[in-house]
């Protein structure tokens, strides 16, 4: 990279400086779409509250950020039982007197976690599984392909509920069952996509170049996919999230992560479905926007890695 | 000195009812810095011929027989990746059909020319092979600065030369150029066609110009070869086959090309379609479509014969040739209903198309 008169500190810059500059045009798809920005805003949100929902103590620097959530979400009778929304507790107070807005403020880790973890497993999976086996075709792809149907045909509630019992209810457990479930759409989708840009021409120029297959691959059919790949990883991401809120709601949540969905399997087993919405609403209305929010950027990401789109305007 | 030296090469296409014989038998052999021009319909296995030179065949295709030797190496014998790093590109490169969809549309230009360099040459910049990449738009007469932009912020004859300079920028020996003034307009065709060939004579490489277009070969072309039903039927100098071709279907073919100085001339079509190639079985390939088909003609497939300075025809009538000059130039010879084997019922008019390989 390096020409003669360069130093590698010059050289290292500029290269910080190229990448920050690749961002940056990268970004500026946001630039003008709402829906896009509102995404990003509200997922930047959710994820400063997420990070910083617990004191947090860095050692070195021997500093105790605070945490957001004013109470600890598992302390009992912070309040009374069942308080509706006050001043002391501006989202109320839990069957045992615990904070709500705490415990949704806390909530947001997991969910952060489930989503971004799951989702980011199932796509590299999906998408993976999906470029083999369009790419060389053959058995290779009657195996993978067989293997997918028969994932297709597992509910997905059964079998997490199963392999949770087995495995026990822990949060890796959990993204586990999601993964293992989650894969499939993105590899039939991305599949049938690299079918048809394998027979494009640009695939041949490559081969008539001398690339190989895992060069045609990666560096030729995959970044061709990858609007697609995004949008089914914002998929997943929303997918995930509502399968753990639903593994949650059943009881089959990590009891030592409280997540939004536990929080209203909670009021379901407190029987206060009826009277406490302030304990029900926040948790649904939370996984909603953060859904919502992760869609609204998966649509607007479809224009960084397709040129075509972006300079149609 | 030979570049490239084709021996009876067969390359065939795996099919549900049999073997499409895309390719059978052919032999070519090109010198350094030559051009020859594969003419013919579509269907007629040019294409195919070209790609087996660089194997970049589809999965169902087969080089059953014969060899293709590239400067003393048996490409047949090598191995994929052999292949791939000693002479895809950087010896043998490519002009596809359609220059807009031969670049990948997620990279710009550019980067697919530094990609393409920097594969092939180990040890080369960035910085150095976007120079070359610069000058190589340069000198093709685009705007360096344009190296920065994406294929589809190209215009047609523009992607074209972009191609050009992709195929060009290492240098090859070997340029397999698929038909590549088809999809633009006749002006800008003929700026190409001239850029393609002044960068050719610099670098002295051989070049293989597949077209269906007459005036596109005898402009271009040091050599013309005559494709029909994969296999050469005729070949010779341009200006042999233009002014004075042999074989019934380059007649045929010139036919089918206005005369710009005659105004009363009537463009003569071949009736017909090519043949399936699915088992051609004995006999001429061009028989079932030609006017001057004898007995001998179903039943014996001809042999190439030699006409002197290299002009090769494989038509077992090509010795009357003021005959078939003088008949094949009236309008009356091609009439439809005029051609066929008479005295069979079955005979088999060929009308199947054959899978296009184009």
């Amino acid at each position: 990279m390096s020409t003669g008169t360069t130093s590698p500190i010059d050289s290292a810059t500029s290269t910080i400086g190229n990448g920050i500059d690749y961002v940056r045009t990268k970004l500026e798809v946001f630039e003008g779409d709402r829906l896009g920005q509102i995404g990003l805003a509200t997922l930047f949100v959710f994820l400063v509250i997420g990070i910083f929902a617990r004191p947090t103590t860095i050692e070195f620097l021997n500093l105790t950020i605070p945490g957001i959530a004013p109470h600890d979400p598992g302390e009992r009778a912070v309040g009374g039982r069942l308080e509706s929304p006050s001043a002391a507790h501006p989202l109320g107070t839990t069957d045992m007197g615990r904070d709500v807005l705490s415990q949704v403020i806390a909530g947001t880790r997991v969910t952060l976690l489930v989503g971004s973890l799951a989702a980011f497993m199932a796509v590299f999976i999906g998408t993976n599984v999906g470029l083999v086996s369009a790419y060389f075709g053959g058995w290779v792809d009657d195996v993978l392909m067989r293997i997918t149907d028969i994932v297709y045909g597992v509910p997905f509630l059964p079998f997490a509920i199963v392999l949770v019992a087995i495995l026990g209810n822990s949060l890796v457990n959990i993204i586990v069952a999601i993964v293992l479930i989650l894969w499939r759409s993105t590899a039939r989708v991305i599949r049938s996509q690299v079918l048809s840009h394998k027979q494009r021409p640009y695939v041949e120029s490559a081969q008539a170049i001398g690339a190989g297959h895992l060069r045609i691959m990666y560096r030729h059919i995959l970044p061709n996919v990858l609007p697609l790949t995004f949008l089914y990883a914002a998929f997943a991401v929303g997918w995930a999230v509502i399968a753990e809120a639903s593994l949650s709601f059943l009881g089959f949540g990590d009891p030592n992560m409280l997540s939004w969905g536990e929080m209203i399997y909670n009021v379901y087993t407190a029987n206060a479905i009826r009277e406490a919405w302030w304990w029900v609403f926040p948790p649904g209305i939370c996984i909603m926007l953060f859904v919502m929010s992760v869609f609204f950027i998966g649509r607007t990401l479809e224009e960084v890695v397709n040129p075509e789109l972006r300079h149609q305007e | 000195m030979t570049l490239l030296d084709i021996t009876n090469l067969k390359t065939y296409y795996r099919a549900e009812d049999g073997w499409v014989r895309a390719t059978d038998d052919v032999s070519l052999s090109i010198e350094r810095g030559e051009t020859v021009g594969l003419v013919g319909e579509s269907g007629s296995g040019k294409t195919t011929l070209a790609k087996s030179i660089i194997r970049l065949l589809p999965d169902n295709a087969e080089i059953v027989d014969g060899s293709v030797a590239f400067d003393g190496t048996e490409i047949t014998e090598l191995t994929d990746s052999e292949l791939r790093k000693q002479l895809r590109w950087s010896e043998i490169s490519m002009i596809p059909q359609n220059a807009m969809n031969g670049f990948d549309p997620v990279y710009t230009v550019g980067q697919q020319i530094v990609q393409v360099i920097r594969y092939h040459e180990d040890g080369t910049s960035k910085a150095e092979a976007r120079e070359r990449a610069r000058s190589l738009f340069d000198e093709l007469g685009i705007e360096p600065d344009r190296v920065d932009d994406y294929p589809h912020q190209f215009s047609g004859g523009m992607a074209q030369r972009a191609m050009i300079a992709l195929a060009l920028a290492l240098s090859p020996s070997l340029v397999l150029a698929d038909e590549p003034t088809t999809a633009l307009d006749v002006v800008i065709q003929d700026r190409i066609l001239e850029t393609i060939k002044k960068m050719q004579k610099e670098l002295n490489s051989a070049m293989i110009m597949i077209t269906h277009d007459m005036s596109v070969v005898s402009e271009t072309c040091d050599r013309i070869a005559v494709v029909y039903g994969g296999r050469i039927i005729e070949i010779a100098d341009a200006e042999t086959i233009i002014t004075n071709p042999r074989h019934p279907y380059t007649l045929g073919l010139r036919n089918a090309f206005p005369d710009i100085n005659d105004d009363d001339q009537e463009l003569i079509s071949i009736p017909g379609t090519p043949p399936e190639l699915v088992d051609p079985g004995e006999g001429c390939r061009f028989a079932p479509r030609c006017p001057f088909a004898e007995e001998a003609c179903w039943e014996v497939t001809p042999e190439p014969e030699s006409y002197g300075d290299g002009h090769e025809v494989e038509c077992h009538r090509a010795d009357e040739v003021e005959l078939l000059q003088t008949e094949a130039g009236k309008k009356e010879t091609w009439l439809e209903q005029e051609i066929g084997r008479p005295d069979d019922p079955t005979a088999d008019r060929a009308t199947a198309e054959v899978e296009s390989d184009d």
